[in-house]
């Protein structure tokens, strides 16, 4: 196998891993970002409505209550630490991506423009804030192409369109770099490095009805499991409220944040029984679960009452161009409407995973390796939605992820500049360190009886249908059993197509693998976990009970076991904010 | 639905050729990546590329019926049949519909897309009022899906040499950003007869353009600011 050799790997070209490779770049060591997909083709590039950060441009505002909406955003399953240096360093981290050239929106006094967001308060549970930063309703877009034009001035090394396959680990646990696949040649290719860090992004995909790119397949994810490691609260998926109905397609919550509204077959504006104070502004699992209740209910509109609708005519035809010109796009694409003059469908579409691969917040992945249950695995790092850091808790607020992304990339790639100081000489290779990847590839080189896409279509049927809004023990267990059945038939599985030069069909047998890893991590841990927490709702246990679980999940694929560790409720510096009922 | 798909697979020696597939979708609110998709799923050997499924990431531009789009977000019923798909023009095809994008990508690059400001960060945000922000609009949105200078003329003769509509508009993105310092340095760069003045405004980039944007207008404004310099 050809054997490349970096410094630094970064896994992952959206906004998590070309901030942190962006890091590294502007410093001595070498440095490579491996990508699936051309780096600006990356999954940040669909983010909307924008990114938060108390820059108080509009509105007073603080840090300290963007930490407080974050905390009671998540329902308290947030690390208070974790939250703390997010928001804390939010301002810095989005000036910076304003001196990078990011086309932010403007104020009239040329100040970056803000708009409310749901689940923003001021005074610790206030009156509705006006934090989140855009770029019109194309903020991942702007955010993406800037970290990517840095990234080629710095003379970042890309392997684009090159799929990573596994870990490489030696017998002390250390993670030595990856093995990965050249899309375009079908030659698989070893990558050493002293630090790698994963920036793979989410896994959507498991579900039928999504908001995520096709390459949103968790492939971070199914090497983390697949090299022992743990995952982290993975029963928490939030359903976004306003995907286009019957599509998945994402409409911003800034189209509410600009003042769109929710109605029912009625005309009623529901979410006045469910949020009576931020209505429509609510938390996103909040206003996805009445979403789901009002169409359950049979108060849902269209003729099959299964969406309802979102209005923004009102705002304008004007204010739509400037403020809303992609969702316009979309809508009028995708639901054949032109939302500057009737409402959007719209229905909860599966939009975000906050559990993922748990980490410090320097990025640095931590799991029960030797004594403690939070010990660095040295050499890896995570970032981004494939990590679980955990800032996002049990329900990820609007406009957190970008943050997310930035603020951690940024801390990753300088905890990684350290190491890479401390840490000058590469550990030696262990001479089986391909062995688990050729295996893996040799496994599709066999002719078998199913085709892949079939199994792919019935995991996503399976997910939506068992592990949606609403979860009970017995749709839990059936989905598992489905799952043992959907495995079976992944084993029985063959490639029709045997040719190496950029065969889709191989990648998607090995995405269908990370899948389905991905698919059982998230069953297993929902029904672990016997609450109603954030977007974790179990109609067998509708409380939340703090007693029992506010703690974290661990998931580890060998004999699918799982345990806890606790939540950080102690914040850096600021006092602890305890957990109180969640009420919007 | 009756389509026609451009095929060649490298490792067989087979010359390229066109397939035909009949494929049982109801066109209505349906795209074009949806029949792609269930063709590929009849035969997993067609290769393509593809992400979003809604117009963003770019990656899905291919040639329909003689013109340059994005699969996901052109609708079926807007396409007569036999549709005939093919990759785009004038770049290397290396499998079915992909096409090697690197010639594009070097065009991007040579460019110098990215914001050159040298004067001490604030510590704060730089201001742009809101009009010179708005001189962005139409040219910042591209999402480097090349339907555009794979559509142009003079791409095709000179894909070494012209810069092409693409990598001009994200050149005018910077040169009309209040924020950037390199106004001369990129105005010098582009002051050549091939790089910028191959365009001869044939227009075929803002046909193809599945973004709505303009490429043919950022470079007459590139070329005027030239002229203004001059005199």
């Amino acid at each position: 196998m050809n054997v490349r050799r970096f410094d630094a790997l970064i896994v992952g070209g959206g906004g998590a891993g070309l901030r942190a490779a962006l890091e590294l770049a502007r410093s001595d060591y070498t440095v490579a970002v491996v990508s699936k997909v051309f780096p600006t083709r990356s999954h940040t590039v669909s983010a909307q409505g924008g990114i938060t950060a108390a820059l108080a441009n509009v509105d007073e505002d603080r840090w300290e209550w963007h930490f407080y909406d974050t905390v009671k955003g998540g329902d308290w399953l947030g690390d208070q630490d974790a939250i703390e240096f997010m928001c804390r360093e939010a301002a810095s981290a989005v000036y910076e991506l304003e001196h990078m050239g990011l086309p932010f929106s403007r104020l009239d006094d040329g100040r970056i423009y803000q708009r409310p967001f749901g689940g923003q308060s001021k005074h610790f549970g206030g009156e509705q804030a006006t934090r989140t930063c855009a770029a019109a309703d194309r903020t991942g877009h702007a955010l993406l192409h800037t970290l990517y034009q840095q990234n080629i001035r710095h003379r970042t090394q890309f392997f684009d369109e090159y799929f990573a396959l596994d870990l490489i680990r030696d017998a002390q646990g250390d993670v030595l770099g990856i093995t990965a696949l050249g899309i375009e040649t079908g030659e698989p290719v070893l990558i050493e490095a002293r630090a790698t860090l994963l920036a793979t992004g989410g896994a959507g995909r498991i579900y039928w009805n999504t908001s995520n790119a096709m390459i949103n397949t968790g492939d971070g994810l199914g090497m983390v499991l697949r090299a022992g490691l743990p995952l982290q609260d993975m029963e928490f998926w939030q359903f976004h409220p306003t995907g286009i109905a019957g599509v998945g397609t994402l409409i911003t919550e800034g189209a509410r944040g600009e003042g769109g509204y929710l109605l029912n077959r009625h005309g009623e504006r529901f979410m006045a029984r469910y949020a009576p104070h931020a209505l429509d502004l609510a938390g996103r699992d909040v206003v996805a679960r009445a979403i789901a209740i009002e169409i359950a209910e049979g108060r849902g509109c269209g003729p099959h009452g299964d969406h309802v609708d979102l209005k923004i005519d009102h705002l304008g035809e004007a204010a739509i161009a400037e403020k809303l010109p992609g969702i316009r796009e979309l809508a009028i694409r995708f639901a054949g409407v032109d939302p500057a003059h009737a409402p959007i469908p719209v229905a909860p579409t599966a939009h975000y995973m906050m559990g993922g691969i748990p980490t410090n917040l320097h990025g640095q992945v931590v799991a029960p390796v030797h004594t403690g249950p939070e010990e660095p695995v040295r050499g890896l790092y995570a970032v981004g939605e494939c990590a679980c850091v955990s800032v996002h808790g049990a329900n990820r607020l609007g406009g957190n992820s970008l943050l997310d992304l930035i603020v951690f990339g940024r801390a990753a790639g300088r905890h990684m500049l350290e190491f890479l100081r401390d840490n000058p000489y590469p550990r030696a290779l262990p001479p089986d360190a391909a062995d688990a990847t050729r295996a893996r590839l040799a496994r599709w080189d066999a002719r078998g009886s199913e085709p892949v896409a079939a199994i792919t279509e019935d995991l996503r049927r399976t997910m939506q249908k068992h592990c949606g809004v609403f979860r009970t023990a017995s749709s839990l267990a059936e989905g598992l059993a489905a799952l043992d059945t959907l495995a079976a038939r992944l084993a029985r599985a063959g490639l029709a197509d045997s040719s190496r030069v950029f065969n889709t069909a191989r990648i998607e047998a090995l995405e269908l693998e990370n899948l389905l890893a991905v698919a059982r991590a998230t069953l297993v841990s929902a029904l672990f976990r016997t609450e109603s927490r954030g977007a974790h709702t179990r109609e067998d246990f509708p409380q939340r009970d703090d007693a029992h679980w506010l703690r974290h999940t661990l998931y580890l694929a060998e004999g699918d076991s799982v345990d806890g560790k606790p939540v950080r409720l102690k914040p850096l510096t600021l006092e602890s904010v305890r957990p109180k009922a969640r009420a919007y | 639905m009756k389509f026609s798909i451009y095929r060649y697979r490298p490792e067989t020696g087979e010359k390229p050729y066109m397939q035909a597939f009949d494929v049982d979708i109801e066109p209505a609110g349906r795209m074009l990546l949806d029949a792609l998709l269930a063709i590929k799923a009849q035969d997993e050997s067609l290769s393509l590329r593809r992400s979003c499924r809604e117009g963003v990431c770019g990656s899905d531009a291919v040639n329909v019926n003689g013109k340059n789009r994005l699969a996901c977000i052109t609708p079926l019923s807007e396409l007569d049949q036999p549709v005939e798909v093919r990759p785009l023009p004038g770049l290397p095809v290396i499998r079915d519909l992909v096409v090697d994008m690197a010639p594009f990508y070097r065009q991007y690059r040579a460019i110098k897309p990215w914001l050159v400001n040298d004067t001490p960060e604030p510590e704060a945000e730089r201001l742009q009022a809101p009009a010179e922000r708005a001189a962005l609009d139409g040219a910042w949105e591209c999402i480097l899906c090349a339907c555009c200078t794979t559509a142009c003329p003079s791409y095709w003769w000179n894909p070494e040499r012209f810069v092409g509509p693409a990598g001009l508009l994200a050149a005018y993105r910077f040169i009309a950003d209040s924020r950037d310092e390199a106004l001369n340095a990129r105005l010098d760069d582009l002051e050549d007869p091939y790089r910028l003045y191959r365009c001869r405004s044939i227009m075929n980039c803002v046909d193809a353009c599945p973004k709505g944007l303009n490429p043919t207008e950022a470079i007459g404004r590139i070329r005027s600011l030239l002229v203004r310099r001059r005199v």
